[in-house]
């Protein structure tokens, strides 16, 4: 279930109250998110769409504890990250949040399995456990016979996927993706799309996805639409009451 | 450990850059461990200096001679032990350029004064018996290749002619800074066949009974010769040898200011390849953030990849002063005790550690305030 009027749901995995983001630019000051509310059931793939710079991003950084709102809450499984020092940010990071840009944003002098056992090194795993659970992230991704390739020996799509690996690497609560088709052919896209509906479906995962694409937002479970700094339904995935 | 693959990894991004940066930490290192071998070349007859001798000599200066009969008016001074005498020889073995020291030395007394140079006793009895023998200190025995038995002609430009030794024994040291590249020769040989400056020696070294009397036996020495002919000033054997070092020049001096300008240099080269490293990586810093690494983490890392970089470098330029150090002295016996010894590398060691730290901070500093969101936009 996702609900954004503020009322609380049954179970809910994140919830987000009150959330407002300013910034400050020179005199001026831009108010993105203007008192938004959220709250996401554990499972849920969960679309956000809006316009260029209305906040998508700032959002999703928002509930990944990537930076800090001016004033609000979030809530995960319980944890209230707006309130933690930033050491205790980081490492609730590690743990619960994976992430997937637009730019993939790989390490190019590490290859595809180094890349995907970056945060297993924040782990106490060993070695070999470390190793077994980046060929199981990549073969999930479907690049088994990619591990020892660089990132520039890589399609977009397979560096795309590369991200997504480390993203499930070390078995985050939730998934964050910034426009992660954005840069990417349609048939990429479509494998992109896929494996992160696959991982919803599948596995349980939480997915939330922004993107401008209409075929991303269908599969989504939900479509919420960044309106004037908060959120709304999309009229046509509005559940009827 | 299991972050070292990361560290390492960043050294290829521009292998120029990181083999120009090795490069020059390599040069610098290489530099400082010929610098610190030169000054412990020339400062190891100060380490090796006996505290319970004293040297004499003549007041106006150390080319002046002293009369022999002072030998027998030295001893009657009170702690005194023994007193012996030796002489500049100043000959060239085959070629002026192979310099090495020889003296003229009173036989009588030589080994009760200078006990640390081990010669067997058959040896130096054949010494002693050859009014034309010789003993020559194991380092310049083993440069020319001689052996007990050889006959060595020795030009001599103070005396005129060639004059010929017999190779009658080798000394050896007993500590590893001990002088090795003298060569004994008999004080009365050489002052029968020279044709002038008879009956005076070079300078005398006494043995004294116990260190803490070198104040008042010094001041007794030169009290007794004073006003005549031929003035003494006598000290104790180290601060000898530091004089002797000092003639040289202030070499001391000269190593630490050249040191200090290029590990200033260094610091601004090591700084400015950290520098563009962290600079041109910000979006991938910003990624590790993201995936849970701690801003004091991304430090630490910045760190460790600076303070590698000086370590190998560093490593590199003293493994290779290290070699040249074990060629031998490239002076031809100027510098008799050539020797890069394991506590001045460890000290340039630790200087390369130094530079990496200093070198690395501000652009680790910077790496650890960057925040995330920022570090993502310039994507
Ligand atoms: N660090 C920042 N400083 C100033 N303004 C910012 C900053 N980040 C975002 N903004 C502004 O906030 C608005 C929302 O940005 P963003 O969240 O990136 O939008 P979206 O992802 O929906 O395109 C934009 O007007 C953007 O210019
Ligand atoms: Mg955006």
């Amino acid at each position: 279930m996702v609900s954004v009027d503020g009322t609380d749901i049954p179970g809910s995995l994140i919830r987000v109250r009150h959330l407002n983001k300013q910034y400050r630019r020179g005199s001026e000051t831009i108010d993105v998110l203007q008192g938004l509310n959220l709250d996401v059931g554990a499972g849920e793939f969960v679309a956000f769409m809006g316009p260029s710079g209305s906040g998508k991003t700032t959002l999703l950084n928002l509930l990944g504890g990537l930076d800090v709102p001016t004033s609000g809450s979030v809530t995960v499984d319980g944890d209230e990250i707006t309130s933690m020092s930033a050491r205790r940010l980081s490492s609730w990071r590690a743990r619960h949040v994976g992430f997937i840009f637009q730019m993939y944003n790989l390490i190019p002098v590490l290859t595809a399995a180094q890349n995907v056992e970056l945060p297993l090194l924040l782990t106490r795993l060993g070695a070999a456990r470390r190793r077994q659970q980046v060929a199981t992230a990549l073969a999930l991704v479907g690049l088994s016979d990619r591990a020892k390739h660089y990132p520039r020996q890589l399609s977009g799509g397979q560096e795309q996927r590369v991200a997504i690996a480390r993203a499930i690497v070390a078995d985050p609560t939730f998934l964050l993706c910034d426009e992660p088709t954005g840069d990417l052919d349609r048939k990429s896209g479509d494998e992109i799309l896929d494996l992160l509906s696959a991982l919803s479906r599948d596995h349980g995962k939480t997915v939330l996805i922004v993107t401008h694409d209409p075929r991303a937002a269908e599969r989504a479970d939900v479509v919420l639409h960044l309106d004037k700094g908060v959120l709304v339904h999309d009229p046509a995935t509005e559940p009827v009451a | 450990m299991r972050f070292l693959p990361l560290i390492l990894r960043n050294f290829r991004r521009k292998k120029t850059r990181t083999i120009l940066t090795v490069g020059s930490i390599a040069v610098a290192l290489f530099l400082y461990g010929l610098l610190v071998t030169i000054d412990s070349a020339l400062s190891a007859g100060v380490d090796v200096a006996g505290a319970d001798r004293l040297v004499v000599r003549n007041r106006i200066s150390l080319i002046l001679p002293l009369p022999l009969s002072y030998q027998e008016r030295l001893r009657q001074i009170p702690h005194c032990i023994e007193v012996t005498h030796a002489s500049w020889f100043g000959g060239n073995y085959q070629d002026p350029r192979n310099f090495f020291p020889q003296f003229a030395i009173d036989t009588e007394t030589w080994r009760k004064v200078f006990p640390e140079f081990a010669v067997p006793d058959d040896q130096w009895q054949a010494f002693v018996d050859d009014r034309e023998g010789a003993i020559s200190g194991r380092g310049t025995a083993e440069r020319f290749g001689w052996k007990v038995g050889d006959r060595i002609p020795l030009q001599a430009p103070i005396w005129g002619g060639t004059w010929e030794f017999n190779l009658r024994g080798i000394y050896d040291g007993t500590r590893p800074g001990d002088d090795t590249s003298v060569m004994w020769l008999h004080w009365k040989y050489l002052d029968e066949r020279r044709p002038w400056g008879k009956g005076v020696i070079g300078w005398y070294t006494i043995r004294i009974d116990d260190p803490a009397n070198a104040v008042e036996v010094a001041e007794a020495a030169d009290a007794r010769f004073a006003n005549s002919p031929f003035e003494t000033s006598t000290e104790t054997e180290k601060a000898f040898a530091t004089g002797f070092a000092r003639q040289i020049g202030n070499i001391r001096l000269l190593v630490v200011s050249i040191g200090a300008v290029v590990m200033f240099t260094l610091l601004l080269v090591t700084g400015a390849t950290m520098a563009s490293a962290v600079r041109e990586r910000v979006p991938e810093l910003g990624v590790l953030k993201t995936v849970g690494f701690a801003d004091t983490g991304v430090l630490a890392l910045v760190l460790a990849e600076s303070v590698l970089l000086a370590l190998v470098g560093g490593g590199l330029g003293l493994g290779l002063a290290k070699l040249f150090t074990l060629r031998g002295d490239p002076t031809g016996g100027m510098l008799p005790v050539f020797f890069l010894g394991g506590q001045r590398i460890a000290l340039g060691l630790a200087l390369a550690v130094a530079v990496g730290l200093l070198a690395g901070a501000a652009p680790a500093v910077g790496a650890m305030r960057l925040r995330i969101v920022d570090a993502l936009r310039r994507v």
